[in-house]
């Protein structure tokens, strides 16, 4: 269908920040001086500067559709010899406009949306003359796969975030990409680039390494980037080049391409397996259209695409991954509710750390290399001391072995850490830490030493995991210094960090914290001071709820496996054994302590401690996991065995429970800072929306709550 | 010091320019950066040398008259930045105002021939739409207070109308015939691709247009009569002679060029489109400015051992026509001699200062090629505040038929002396 069949789609959004398709005629250089030709150059610009990247939408499409059917038409005339496509600096396209996409409210919409995109890019592939795209930059989703769908492509060394991230945001590359790219690149490559990569942190592609694996046919610098392209699409049309593409795979396939074919689905069907417990429609939808699309013609995949496309959509998962994505990751998270004003914020200029194990030197690590200012560690002796900043050395040489940092920053960082038996060295610090061991009367004996050392306007900051801030202020002679600063852990990986408001935490302290946190590129999440705050919390009802029914007889397999619907990113009791039995069970008791009964902590779990085991599931000589008998002799069971689907319902209910006792409490703004600090804390997956919209579309909030915790539409289907 | 030291021969190995665009919001250029314009033209030398590693480069020169913003920052340095030449290659920005390249030229010329580098990029850029003509620039009140200069010697038109009045034998009339006639050869240049070859094409990108690729110059305007010239008026002096039609206009444009020892050119396979014979730049009265590549122009010939009859073809920069008719006044050359400006001047394809000198020796080493009957030419331009600058250079491609007229038989360039007994 003509773009202009879509006129009814695009008047849906009126509000559509249009991506203009610019048209200029370009006289190709022969590269004697003279001219090729004319050439249709179309350049995707939304009139915005790079920090609006350009979208797609359905007037965008219907725009560019037009544009393009007109130079078949010119084409048809012998008016051009060539068209191509551009953007504006820095982008191609980034994808399609998943807001306005969100809000399609019909199938028939999704559908329509689907064709339309298959209906002019496939232009591009019927234009009479050559097609080409020059990936100048970002292009991602739909923007790649214009690209695709074109007869040739240039990309920009200078280009980075190239990808079809669809499988993670919880669609299916369906504007061609997922027939166009395996016999472009190869299906083991296109396995890598639309299933591997977007889950795998939605990781992307660099101009050169997207040239590497054939997505592009040449690869320039940006300082002329739309020159050379152009230049070199002069001499392709004029048949001076000629392109070559080892990767490609052709139809009809021969023998060793469809048995690549098949065990590159295989390898797509084990890692998602691996990585999504099969929780989300998105990838499994992507590998089946891989899979049928073998033996498909182009048209017939169009024509699934469009189908899945549609399909997923309409599915919660999409809604909720685009409300986790969108409105939390890349909005909510770069401006925190409830921080007060940054003005307030007072400059840190050197860093006190109390203790030297490990956590404490790997905050030591962080705070060194992002603040760029002197950290000291401090300790009961030298030799912890000196194992603290031997540690922080070590990991800054690793680095600048794995060429992350130059000698000249390594040499820099090293200088910046040091280490003393003394607080006497926090004399001139703004901003102490405490990683001491997690007891109430260490901590407030520790602060009482720091305090009568440092300034009164030292920042005094908590690293507790469990612990009541509000109780380790009592004794200070200025709490309304001290603040809760809790991290996760691997520490330089974890992007959340929960920053704790006791009732005394000034104003000025807390936009300190917050300014910290930003500088030490975390993503901060301010939490009243209440037991164990977001992350721990709910994983600690989680745990209570699973070591419960194993405890009361349900077997390891079916109590640890009971959550894989939800896809989270380990089970339940290889988290425990990660975090450690006894930190676990120290965290689950002091949950009880604060919160009673409903934080089970189990006998069993204590048994396995007392008996020096690290976990439940051991690994057999074979790789095989399995819970050892003489493991299950140690423990006593219950006679109430529960089925997983019991299980998974039972965790529901009580997340739903804990969650809405957690709002009502205030412990968060709201059901979105939960949601983006089980996210960025514990991984749970985006098509969960974090964990609330989850519990919305179960029914678990109804259940437990007697309300939804997000209104219909929000984070799932209107 | 080193006793063993020799003045070593330096040649043009090649130079490009980005076309020419008309300054202001109109032009092609408003919307880009000067930095990036010289960055095309030196990325494209690398490609068209593709013989010269990049780390063989010993320096950048880049002039521009007006050395701030995006023409700051030691230009020389942030285009061989932002060109990708290797760190270890230097530069450094050079002023002569609109001999700027030529003096970029020249200097880095003097470096090879002292011994200091074996292979260097030199050219010149000018933004007149981003850097107007002395923009940010504050004269000192004594050059008025003590009469140093003529007030009027501080703007360019001005200085040509004075030059008018020196010289009363050139008329309005003679400059709009000559400035017709420039139009009219390039014109007829573009139309024999002669100027397109050393162009190199620039994308360029306005609010709501897309990408449009730049391959030709924007201030030509072919096809102008002597009558389309009559009619303009004449901004500096009422009923005055000097106008836009028979001026260089204000523009926006870059050049460079690759000059190396001619060893260095050997060792490394790289063409030798010219090689330097000697240069010169002389001072004048700052109020007739446009006169000064005379007698830079006998210093030059002078250092050469040469006369002018000599010189086969001429590339004198236009910034007005009247400067350039008083130059062939002076040695006695007709306006339409065929050996000056075969592809027509700055009246025609525009004149963005700093950069113009690479301009004429690109077009004088295209005229060589073309014309081995030719042995030496020149290349030569008006400066202002009252200074000229001249370079002459050999034709490599010459056929040795020693074709100029009697009486220059005495002329052998200085270089070739060690050749000699």
């Amino acid at each position: 269908m003509s773009a202009h069949g879509f006129k009814a789609l695009a008047e849906l959004f009126p509000d559509e920040i249009v991506t203009h398709s610019y048209l200029e005629d370009v006289e190709l250089p022969d590269g004697r001086g003279g001219s090729a030709g004319t050439f249709a150059l179309i350049t995707l610009d939304n009139g915005l500067d790079h920090r609006r990247p350009t979208t797609l939408g359905p007037n965008t499409l219907v725009e560019l559709g037009t544009v393009l059917e007109a130079q078949r038409e010119r084409a048809a005339r012998g008016e051009i010899i060539g068209v191509g496509v551009t953007g504006k600096p820095h982008f191609l396209v980034a994808g399609a406009d998943l807001s306005a996409v969100k809000t399609l409210r019909e199938r028939k919409s999704g559908v329509a949306m689907a064709q339309l995109g298959h209906d002019v890019y496939s232009t591009l592939n019927d234009l009479g003359v050559p097609s080409f795209v020059f990936i100048n930059g970002v292009a991602l989703g739909g923007g790649l796969e214009i690209a695709l769908n074109a007869n040739y492509r240039t990309v920009s060394t200078g280009a980075g975030a190239l990808g079809l991230p669809e499988a993670f945001i919880g669609l299916v590359p369906g504007w061609g990409g997922v027939y166009l790219l395996p016999r472009l690149i190869g299906p083991a490559n296109a396995v890598k680039v639309m299933i591997e990569n977007p889950l795998s942190n939605n990781r992307t592609l660099s101009g050169p390494a997207a040239f590497q694996l054939g997505i592009a046919d040449a690869l320039f610098e940006p300082a002329d980037f739309v020159e050379q392209s152009l230049a070199w699409a002069a001499k392709v049309i004029t048949a001076d080049i000629t392109v070559e593409r080892p990767n490609s795979v052709t139809d009809p396939l021969s023998e060793a391409d469809s048995e690549a074919w098949d065990a590159a689905v295989a390898r797509a069907r084990a890692f998602v397996e691996e990585r999504t417990s099969n929780a989300a429609p998105a990838p499994a939808r992507a590998i089946a259209l891989l899979e049928q699309g073998k033996h498909y013609t182009k048209a017939k995949s169009f024509e699934q695409e469009n189908l899945a496309l549609a399909d997923l959509m309409q599915t919660d998962e999409f809604r909720a991954t685009v409300y986790a994505f969108l409105d939390l990751v890349q909005k909510r998270a770069k401006r925190p509710a409830g921080a007060p004003d940054p003005a307030l914020a007072r400059p840190v200029t050197k860093v006190g750390v109390v203790g030297a194990g490990l956590m404490a030197s790997q905050l030591a690590l962080l705070f060194a290399r992002q603040l760029k200012v002197p950290v000291v560690l401090t300790d009961i002796d030298q030799v912890r001391v000196d194992k603290g900043v031997g540690y922080v050395h070590g990991e800054l040489d690793k680095l600048q072995a794995k060429g992350r940092i130059s000698p000249d920053a390594a040499n820099r960082t090293k200088a910046l850490v040091s280490g003393s038996v003394s607080k006497d060295v926090f004399a001139d610090a703004d901003f102490v830490i405490e990683a001491v061991f997690e007891e109430l009367s260490v901590k407030k004996q520790v602060f009482a030493e720091v305090e009568a050392i440092v300034s009164d306007s030292c920042i005094l900051a908590t690293n507790t995991s469990s612990l009541s801030v509000t109780a380790m202020a009592a004794d200070l002679l200025h709490p309304e210094r001290l603040v809760g600063f809790h991290f996760f852990n691997p520490v330089a990986v974890m992007p959340l960090l929960e920053i704790v408001q006791a009732p005394e935490t000034d104003d000025a302290v807390l936009a300190t914290a917050f300014a910290t946190a930003k500088t030490l590129r975390k993503n901060a999440v301010l939490v009243k001071d209440a037991a164990a705050f977001v992350v721990n919390r709910i994983l600690g009802r989680l745990f209570a709820e699973i070591t419960l029914v194993f405890d009361e007889g349900t077997d390891a397999a079916t109590a640890d496996n009971a959550l894989r619907p939800m896809g989270l990113p380990m089970t339940p009791f290889t988290l425990l054994a990660m975090v450690g039995l006894p930190v676990g069970q120290h965290v689950q008791e002091s949950l009880r302590a604060a919160f009673g009964e409903r934080f089970y902590v189990s006998a069993n779990q204590q048994k396995l401690i007392d008996a020096g085991k690290k976990g439940l599931w051991e690994t057999a000589d074979d790789g095989s996991r399995l819970v050892p008998e003489e493991t299950l002799a140690l423990l006593d069971f219950g006679d109430r065995s529960s089925t997983a689907e019991q299980v998974l319902a039972r965790t529901q209910d009580a997340l739903a429970d804990e969650i809405g006792r957690m709002l009502s409490e205030g412990v968060v703004a709201g059901p979105e800072d939960i949601d983006l600090c089980m996210i960025m804390g514990a991984g749970w997956p985006m098509h969960l929306g974090g964990i609330t919209p989850y519990l919305d579309r179960t029914g678990a909030s109804q259940r437990v709550t007697g309300s939804r915790f997000h209104p219909a539409g929000i984070a799932s289907r209107p | 010091m080193s006793q063993n030291r020799q003045v070593r021969d330096v040649v043009f190995v090649d130079g490009v320019r980005t076309p020419f665009g008309k300054a202001g919001e109109k032009g092609i250029y408003a919307e880009t950066r000067a930095d990036d314009l010289v960055v095309k033209c030196i990325r494209e030398l690398m490609r068209r040398n593709p013989s010269l590693p990049a780390d063989r480069i010993d320096d950048v020169a880049i002039a521009a008259t007006t050395q701030t913003g995006d023409q700051g920052l030691t230009i020389g340095r942030t285009a061989a930045l932002l060109s990708g030449l290797p760190k270890s290659v230097p530069g450094f920005a050079i002023d002569r105002m609109c001999a700027g390249a030529m003096t970029a030229v020249t200097t880095t010329a003097s470096g090879i021939g002292f011994g200091a580098y074996d292979v260097v990029i030199a050219g010149g850029v000018e933004h007149m739409g981003h850097h107007p003509m002395g923009s940010g620039a504050d004269p000192n009140p004594r050059f008025m207070s003590e009469r140093l200069v003529d007030p009027a010697a501080l703007n360019m038109g001005n200085t040509a109308e004075n030059l008018h009045d020196r010289f009363p034998a050139i008329s309005k009339d003679r400059a709009d015939a000559y400035a017709a006639a420039s139009q009219a050869k390039l014109a007829a240049a573009y139309a024999e691709n002669l100027i397109q070859p050393d162009l190199v094409p620039v994308v360029t990108r306005k609010p709501g247009q897309g990408w449009r690729l730049n391959t030709v110059d924007e201030p030509p305007r072919p096809g102008t009569t002597v009558a389309d010239l009559a009619t303009l008026r004449t901004p500096f002096r009422a009923h005055g002679r000097v106008t836009a039609g028979n001026a260089a206009g204000l523009n926006d444009g870059a050049t460079a060029a690759v000059l190396a020892s001619a060893e260095a050119a050997e060792e490394l396979g790289l063409t030798v489109k010219m090689r330097l014979v000697s240069y010169a730049f002389a001072g004048v009265e700052p109020e007739v400015m446009g006169i000064g590549p005379v007698p830079a122009t006998e210093k030059a010939l002078k250092m050469a051992r040469l006369d002018i009859t000599d010189i086969g073809l001429f590339e004198i920069n236009e910034a007005f026509a009247v400067q350039v008719l008083s130059f062939l006044d002076h040695f006695g050359i007709a306006d339409d001699d065929d050996r000056v400006n075969r592809y027509g001047g700055a009246i025609a394809v525009g004149h963005p200062l700093a950069s113009s000198g690479v301009r004429l020796m690109n077009q004088l080493a295209r005229q060589f090629q073309d014309d081995p009957s030719v042995r030496f030419g020149i290349t030569a331009m008006c400066i202002g505040l009252g200074m000229g600058g001249a370079v002459i250079w050999e034709n490599p491609h010459w056929n040795g038929v020693d074709n100029a007229p009697a009486g220059s038989g005495t002329g052998t360039p200085a270089s070739d002396e060690e050749n000699e007994e």
